[in-house]
């Protein structure tokens, strides 16, 4: 099998008849010593793929938990800089865990596209989410990010009727994110039936596997979803499991196994799925 | 006519929503489809007459246009140069230029069946226009507004209550105009079906910087019939106090091609440049990134993360600018200069003194820089400065900036 890192990673959870888990943590998030114990203990967890966040210090499209993660890491000293080094000390022991970055646009365009793609690449990135930068703006970051070799995955939402889906699918690649609900991350989902309907739709218009995000909280939740998605997300769970376990704003000895253990969870709750 | 469209600073934005490199789509997939809807809705209803009679009706008999252009006698003598004149935006119903835009945002959130209004505001003076025209449509509206804004505009916060809005302050960051449009953001990608998001000045995604810069250039364009009436030319120099811009816009639009207007626009300058986010000058003192749906310049670190800015005046207090501007900045046809608080302040209480006419703390700033010109301008020149604001809202902070006993 050749393909990237995803692609390799999708296939080999549908041969297993389940969906990808897929785990968001905040780059950096609370310090970067403790968020590099975090990110090398997921994969052991059960986390098929690995979204990072990239903190930044307007995230529009956040709910409070990834806000503050992202605050968090900032205050720590976090830089789109060091993220990208955080990659790069995980590959040295993993070489099969799909990464992607996930954030907004600005620390990007201010690092530099080309400086950042390249770099991205050599650190060991597989693919980028970048939440405000919708296909009208593709030539920005998306078919340069293309060009270098990444996947460019971009959200769909419940507002993206048949006919956008068209020119939303065009330039995807690795796999299309679904978003369960019009709402920031974190939220409720108010309709999980229709969430089943969307992924549907969206897979009656693409090959590539969809992964479904935001409002998934519980192994319950993970279960339901993984039926009929290809992967499911979750992050504000996570990055909350994070806040839990801090005192005084400082992580403890069990901060990064508090959050190793909120993915065992739901990561047996996606392997249930289908089951 | 024609020789001058060609080469026209007035033809912007493209069919991307840019102006040069600035401006654009920078939202979300959820807010996409409502984005490019918003700006048919918006091109069928340019070409409407009824839409555009609607308008001009409401104008008139709502807000009480136009506005007069006052020859500010006293304190040019005192400045003893050029003639300075008072585009009274101050005299608009609800107190400012805002509500130029609101009526036309509402009028155009009634055409596409939206049944909720949200808005973002700094100093206040945009959510109680909006709350105004929430009132008089009848139609629900939360106005999101900084924390430390709140407290610091009291008498706006009642004004808002009173027309019937929702106020909700925003505690994100530093409780400030930036956070207030943040958190109206997520506010609208979760009721995105409903809700119509009533943008307060020229920035943000493409259609709005062009469409509230549509609705606010009604400013310019009376300005040239006035000043011609009065002086029977154009003015030498327009002046306007900028935070997002829009009464800004509004006043250059219509003067952009006539290049013997020298245009300027008033920054916020707070405790000065060279003090590290002490001011809100996102033109002298930040650089292009991308940020609330379009690219623009903005007060960031090397790390691309927004900084809150300062200012006296929470209308200013914003860390980026409208697309729109920052394309003209580029091309030069416009100078942007910092003004300090402390300068504000002194020219506050000049036009306060010597007017009769007491002015936001925002227009003050263009005042400030008004005052700085017009001594070394001859006393046949005429400065046009777009007075956007009345100072109501500002006794109380100014009172205890000068320390004067309540």
């Amino acid at each position: 099998m050749t393909g990237t890192r995803i692609d390799r990673r999708f296939a080999k959870t549908k041969a297993e008849n389940r969906p990808a888990f897929v785990s968001f943590v905040m780059a950096g998030d609370p310090d970067e010593a403790t968020a590099d114990a975090i990110l090398a203990g997921l994969p052991s967890a059960g986390a098929d793929i690995i979204e990072l966040g990239m903190p930044f210090s307007d995230p529009m499209a956040d709910g409070v938990a990834i806000q503050l993660a992202g605050q968090r890491a900032l205050a720590a000293g976090m830089s789109l800089r060091k993220t990208i080094d955080t990659v790069a000390r995980f590959r040295r022991n993993d070489d099969e865990t799909p990464i992607v970055l996930m954030g907004y646009y600005n620390p990007i365009y201010i690092y530099g596209v080309e400086k950042f793609l390249a770099d991205a690449v050599a650190a060991g990135v597989d693919g980028l989410i970048v939440v405000d930068l919708p296909a009208e703006e593709d030539e920005e970051l998306c078919l340069p990010a293309l060009a270098a070799g990444l996947n460019f995955i971009r959200l769909t939402t419940p507002t993206t009727d048949n006919k956008r889906l068209a020119t939303v699918l065009k330039n995807t690649s690795g796999f299309v994110y679904y978003v369960s609900m019009t709402g920031i991350t974190g939220a409720e989902i108010k309709n999980r039936t229709a969430v089943g309907e969307a992924v549907s739709r969206i897979k009656g218009h693409t090959n590539l596997p969809v992964a479904v995000g935001f409002g998934i909280k519980t192994p319950e939740d993970a279960a339901l979803i993984g039926r009929g998605a290809d992967g499911v997300v979750v992050g504000s769970a996570l990055v909350s499991a994070v806040a839990d376990s801090l005192v005084d704003g400082k992580p403890q000895p069990g901060t990064a196994e508090a959050v190793h253990s909120c993915v065992r969870k739901l990561a047996e709750g996606a392997k249930r799925a289908r089951s | 006519m024609n020789k001058r469209a060609a080469n026209s600073l007035r033809q912007g934005p493209d069919e991307r929503g840019k102006f040069g490199i600035f401006g654009g789509r920078f939202v979300a997939e959820t807010l996409m489809p409502l984005i490019l809807d918003l700006e048919k809705a918006y091109r069928s209803a340019q070409k409407d007459p009824a839409f555009l009679s609607e308008m001009n009706d409401l104008r008139t008999h709502f807000a009480g246009r136009p506005s007069p252009l006052y020859y500010a006698e006293r304190l040019s003598a005192e400045l003893g140069g050029a003639r300075i004149y008072f585009k009274r935006e101050d005299l608009n119903h609800t107190g400012s230029h805002k509500l130029n835009n609101c009526l036309g945002q509402i009028l155009l959130a009634r055409r596409m069946g939206k049944t909720r209004i949200i808005a973002e505001t700094g100093a206040g003076q945009h959510g109680v226009a909006t709350a105004t025209v929430c009132a008089r449509f009848g139609l629900p509206c939360t106005v999101f507004m900084g924390a430390t804004d709140v407290a610091r505009q009291m008498p706006n916060v009642l004004r808002m209550k009173m027309l019937g809005a929702e106020v909700r302050p925003v505690t994100a960051g530093a409780g400030t105009l930036k956070d207030a449009m943040n958190e109206a953001l997520r506010d609208w990608v979760t009721n995105v079906e409903s809700t119509y998001y009533l943008i307060g000045t020229a920035a943000g995604p493409h259609p709005y910087p062009e469409m509230v810069r549509d609705f606010q250039k009604v400013i310019g364009e009376e300005i040239r019939e006035q000043i011609m009436e009065l002086e029977g030319r154009l003015p030498d120099a327009l002046v306007a106090c900028i935070g997002g811009g829009s009464n800004a816009i509004g006043t250059f639009h219509d003067f952009l091609d006539e290049p013997n207007v020298q245009i300027i626009g008033a920054e916020a300058g707070g405790h000065g440049l060279d003090v590290e986010n002490g001011h809100a000058a996102s033109m002298t003192g930040g650089r292009p990134g991308v940020l609330h749906g379009n690219r623009t310049y903005l007060l960031q670190n090397e790390d691309g993360q927004i900084l809150e800015g300062h200012s006296i005046s929470a209308g200013l207090d914003y860390p980026g600018v409208g697309p729109e501007h920052a394309w003209l900045r580029d091309t030069g046809r416009v100078t942007y200069v910092p003004v300090t608080d402390k300068e504000a302040l002194d020219a506050f209480m000049a036009c306060t003194k010597f007017e009769g006419i007491i002015p936001a703390l925002e227009s003050a700033h263009g005042l400030a820089h008004v005052m700085k010109i017009a001594p070394q301008m001859k006393s046949d020149k005429v400065i046009v400065l777009c007075l956007s604001g009345r100072g109501d809202k500002d006794v109380e902070s100014v009172g205890k900036h000068l320390g004067m006993a309540l």
